[in-house]
């Protein structure tokens, strides 16, 4: 047994982070609250209020209810349940450990990746009386993919069915055979009660049949997933450190092996090499940093090294604005292929865009299902795209360089997970041609500059209409123009979408890079599509210079569009017969910033042709002369 | 290889380090204690040889230990960093107190309702913070960024999942984030690190005779003539220490022989209690500090 504040408090002792998963009501909580009691790591005012609470909240009667210790959040003894990941501390004479426990709740398996993310090993629990589950499937599976090779299984309540032996080996066989299909090469099974302490911290004698360790044992021999002392070293630099003019250092963190003073470094994304001429810390300088520690390096002669930079030594790590990645999504708003996200790389943010899942990984048979979209809890595996290239390795080489996160940048949640495959090209093979005959010679000859003129507005609110108008005067002008219509595109080259949110967006992106590459031939785009979200118009404007792009919006009130239904559409809306129809039953997000809006209720259509052009005007796309477009620079 | 305190300062230092490269008006929340002087030491070390580039903010109550406010200035002016102290005008106003107002009220206005004030005041967009996942049970779920709103409420069921190294840092319009790099430390890596760094501390912290009444088996040190005694009570010289620093009506001292850091971690293996104990404020009813949280205070 170990002692009251047990050793390993030796600045030498080694550390072990694991996680613990299962499904609600399996007990974790019990057995993270048993092993830090059993740990004698509670202080006696702990188990003051341990004895209070279970007292009052307890599901277990007169005796220490442990999972009170560990579900501190009021809602959760209110629900009964874990809501959220929680870090607990504890130590023997061998180990320190961090446990996040993570919860079970299918809406939060967000947690669990969160706290797999950064755990050495994980404990996975299940209740013996019911077997494996798609929760433990799924678990199961996140840590495999995680890159966690580690696994203690505990088949938990064993107490409850006599101590079966048998029950118990039929179930280890069977999740042995599902992990060794996952690539978790160590499997431990272990016979528990939580409850009643069984093979919790000692092997117990209630279970004689039993030869393998208990589950502290085990903890305290699994390992760490240490950098290498031997692997080259990479600086991911954080922070450009700059007290004066006479110190320019790059401050990071030292990740895979040791980095040496003498090393001879080359500055990623890019071909730039150098020396490490000084790394400096507070308590002097140093001639070697081993990896995972945070330094500040000073580089021989004038470099361009910015935050997201990486110092690679040794073989260069790779560089790429395109991978195959497996994705998890955590946001209750599914992902939408297409749809611009943010994505962050080590130090770095940058613009990022998934393409369709080539498919999703069924969690309880690994099957690849084909799938539009990924919702909340789902894996998949996808082609992504990114703004500009960053330096990384593949996920199951490095986790620091090999991770990233996926950010919706209208609301600033995190929104998915993602773990890099491989690039599917070299940025280096992605120049893109020098043109010579290129936009300004092209404006030059049509003497007016290109433009989107993006018509955003519900059904039947005169989007067309409008356009239309506009497509004439402009011609009449001399100027170069094209019309791109919500129906006649969705006959040609979107007929293979349908009218689901993922397809909508599809749909858009697909109109944004057509537009964009008749802004590069030089034209007036006209655009007219419901485009119902805020997200992908800014897409559109993204693809395009500042000033090429003029967002209308044919602002009609809903009734006035019912009462038109020019097409008949609201009608079969509303009768049921039309579903994902905008303004009935899907979202329409009006602009909140367009250069032009109209308000349809008023005056005729040609008057708002003429209020459009005027807008034209005023971004300069034509000249201020009303009868020709003009020679705009 | 890197030792265990090794590994923590280093992952200190790179939350540092994340948190002024990706925010506008950063501050450090000073409180004076054990855990904002090894978190003032991170911040140094994490910008060497550049000064930490943010102020140290201090949320004064009125009531803290006259040792603290002497600590705090000596402290600002020997690393030449700006000190911002903030006071809440209306606990200015009305005379808020422990004795007469209760802890509650006193902390809420003080404390919780005086980091709104200066965090809007001075426009921080985010703020570092000592707290530690092992102190008590709510703080076991922070996130080490965590996101507040324009409220400066804190919502435990939906936090920005943490995933890696990998840190979201991305806020709207008056909205803010608390960042904690002690997260993973304990109470006892806490004073490790501090003996083998030689961190400079509030001399309550060591044991001493000081003038303490026991009050609801709390002793409280009686610092200043504003702290009204009972019919009959006496002040008795006592040799204490303090685990824990705050207001000093609510703070109880403990008996201690521990006059050097290497003897409080020998003290520290055979406690039996926990460091927040001697906090009144923790123990209005159980969950109070999630709630508090809820509210915005640290």
């Amino acid at each position: 047994m170990t002692q009251p504040m047990a050793m390993a408090q030796g600045d030498h002792a080694g550390l072990l982070r694991f996680l613990t998963c299962g499904s609600v009501d399996d007990g974790k909580s019990t057995l993270i609250g048993r092993l830090l009691y059993e740990s004698r790591l509670l202080h006696t005012d702990q188990l003051d209020a341990l004895a209070a609470d279970s007292r009052r909240h307890g599901t277990r009667g007169a005796e220490l209810d442990f999972a009170l210790l560990v579900d501190g959040l009021a809602a959760e003894r209110e629900q009964g349940i874990t809501i959220d990941v929680a870090y607990r501390f504890f130590a023997t004479e061998r180990r320190r450990f961090i446990v996040a426990d993570t919860p079970g709740h299918e809406q939060y398996t967000r947690n669990m990746v969160t706290g797999a993310s950064t755990a050495d090993a994980a404990v996975i629990l299940l209740d013996a009386r019911k077997g494996l589950l798609d929760q433990t499937y799924r678990h199961t599976n996140l840590v495999a993919l995680l890159g966690i090779r580690q696994v203690a299984l505990a088949v938990n309540k064993l107490d409850l069915i006599g101590y079966s032996r048998e029950a118990f080996e039929r179930i280890s066989a069977q999740y042995r055979e599902f992990a060794a299909g996952l690539g978790i090469t160590e499997v431990a099974c272990i016979p528990v009660s939580a409850v009643e302490g069984t093979n919790v911290v000692a092997r117990s004698e209630r279970t004689p049949w039993y030869e393998g360790e208990s589950l502290l044992e085990w903890l305290e021999t699994a390992r760490p997933r240490d950098g290498s002392p031997t692997a080259p070293a990479r600086l991911l630099v954080q922070w450009v450190n700059r007290p004066d003019d006479t110190f320019r250092g790059f401050s990071g963190r030292v990740l895979g092996g040791t980095l040496h003073r003498g090393d001879r470094v080359r500055v990623q994304p890019g071909e730039q090499e150098s020396v490490v001429e000084r790394i400096v810390t507070m308590d002097g300088e140093l001639p070697a940093a081993p990896a995972g520690s945070s330094v500040t390096v000073v580089l021989a002669g004038e470099l361009d090294v910015s935050r997201g930079s990486v110092l690679a030594a040794g073989p260069p790590v790779e560089v790429a604005d395109a991978f195959r990645a497996h994705l998890v999504w955590l946001d209750e708003q599914e992902m939408l292929p297409g749809r611009r996200y943010l994505a962050k790389f080590g130090a770095r943010t940058v613009g990022f865009t998934a393409e369709r899942p080539r498919h999703r990984i069924d969690v309880r048979t690994q099957a690849e299902l084909p799938a539009r979209t990924l919702r909340a809890g789902e894996i998949g595996v996808a082609h992504v795209r990114i703004d500009e290239p960053v330096a990384y390795q593949p996920y199951h080489q490095d986790r620091d360089l090999g991770s990233f996160i996926v950010l919706d940048p209208l609301n600033n949640r995190t929104v998915g997970a993602g773990m890099i495959d491989f690039a599917l090209r070299r940025s280096a093979n992605l120049r893109w041609q020098a043109v010579t005959v290129d936009k300004q010679a092209r404006t030059a000859r049509n003497g007016h500059r290109p433009c989107v003129v993006w018509f955003t507005g519900l059904s039947g609110a005169g989007k067309s209409t409008i356009a239309d108008l506009v497509e004439r005067r402009l011609h009449g002008l001399g100027a170069h123009t094209f019309l791109l219509d919500g129906d006649n595109i969705r006959h040609g080259l979107n007929s293979d979408l349908g009218f689901t949110e993922a397809d909508r967006v599809e749909n858009i992106r697909r109109i944004a890079e057509v537009s964009a590459l008749m802004v590069q031939a030089g034209l007036i785009v006209l655009v007219s599509f419901i485009s119902p979200f805020r997200a992908e118009r800014a897409l559109a404007r993204g693809l395009v210079e500042p000033g090429e792009f003029c967002e209308v919006y044919v602002g009609t009130p809903l009734e006035t569009a019912q009462r038109r239904d020019p097409k008949g559409l609201y009608a079969k809306a509303r009768r049921g017969e039309l579903v994902n129809f905008t303004g009935i039953d899907s979202p329409y997000e009006p602009p909140t910033d367009p250069e032009l809006r109209l308000d349809t209720t008023q005056g005729t259509p040609e008057q708002a042709a003429e209020e459009v052009l005027g807008a034209l005007r005023e971004l300069g796309v034509l000249g201020t002369d009303r009868t020709t477009p003009g020679n705009t620079y | 290889m890197l030792s265990y305190l090794d590994r923590l300062e280093a992952d200190s230092i790179d939350i540092f380090r994340e948190a002024v490269a990706e925010s506008e008006r950063p501050v450090l929340l000073y409180s004076i204690g054990k855990d904002s002087s090894v978190l003032l030491h991170l911040a140094r070390k994490a910008f060497y040889p550049s000064l930490p580039p943010f102020p140290l903010l201090h949320v004064d109550t009125t009531w803290k230990f006259r040792e603290m406010i002497a600590f705090r200035d000596e402290t600002a002016r020997r690393l030449g960093l700006e000190l911002i102290v903030h006071r809440n005008p209306e606990g200015l106003a009305k005379g808020i107190n422990p004795f007469d107002h209760g802890s509650a009220r006193h902390t809420d206005l003080w404390k919780t309702q005086g980091l709104r004030q200066a965090m809007e005041h001075n426009r921080f967009d985010l703020a570092f913070g000592g707290a530690r996942r092992d102190e008590e049970a709510s703080r076991a779920k922070e996130r080490v960024f965590s996101f507040r709103t324009a409220q400066h409420r804190w919502d435990p069921k939906d936090q920005r999942p943490e995933l890696w190294r990998l840190y979201n840092t991305r806020i709207g319009p008056g909205e803010s984030i608390r960042v904690f790099p002690l997260s993973n430390w304990t109470e006892l890596d806490v004073w490790r690190y501090i003996e083998r760094e030689r961190i400079p501390i509030v001399p309550l912290y060591f044991a001493a005779e000081r003038p303490v009444v026991e009050r609801d088996g709390v002793l409280i040190m009686v610092d200043d003539d504003r702290m009204p005694l009972a019919e009959g009570e006496v002040p008795q010289r006592r040799l204490v220490r303090f685990r824990t620093l705050g207001c000093y009506p609510l703070t109880g001292a403990v008996p201690s022989q521990a006059r050097t850091v290497p003897e409080i971690v020998a003290e520290m293996r055979t406690a039996t209690t926990s460091e927040r104990q001697g906090r009144v404020i923790d123990r209005d009813q159980s969950g109070s500090m999630e709630r508090k949280k809820q509210e915005g205070y640290f």
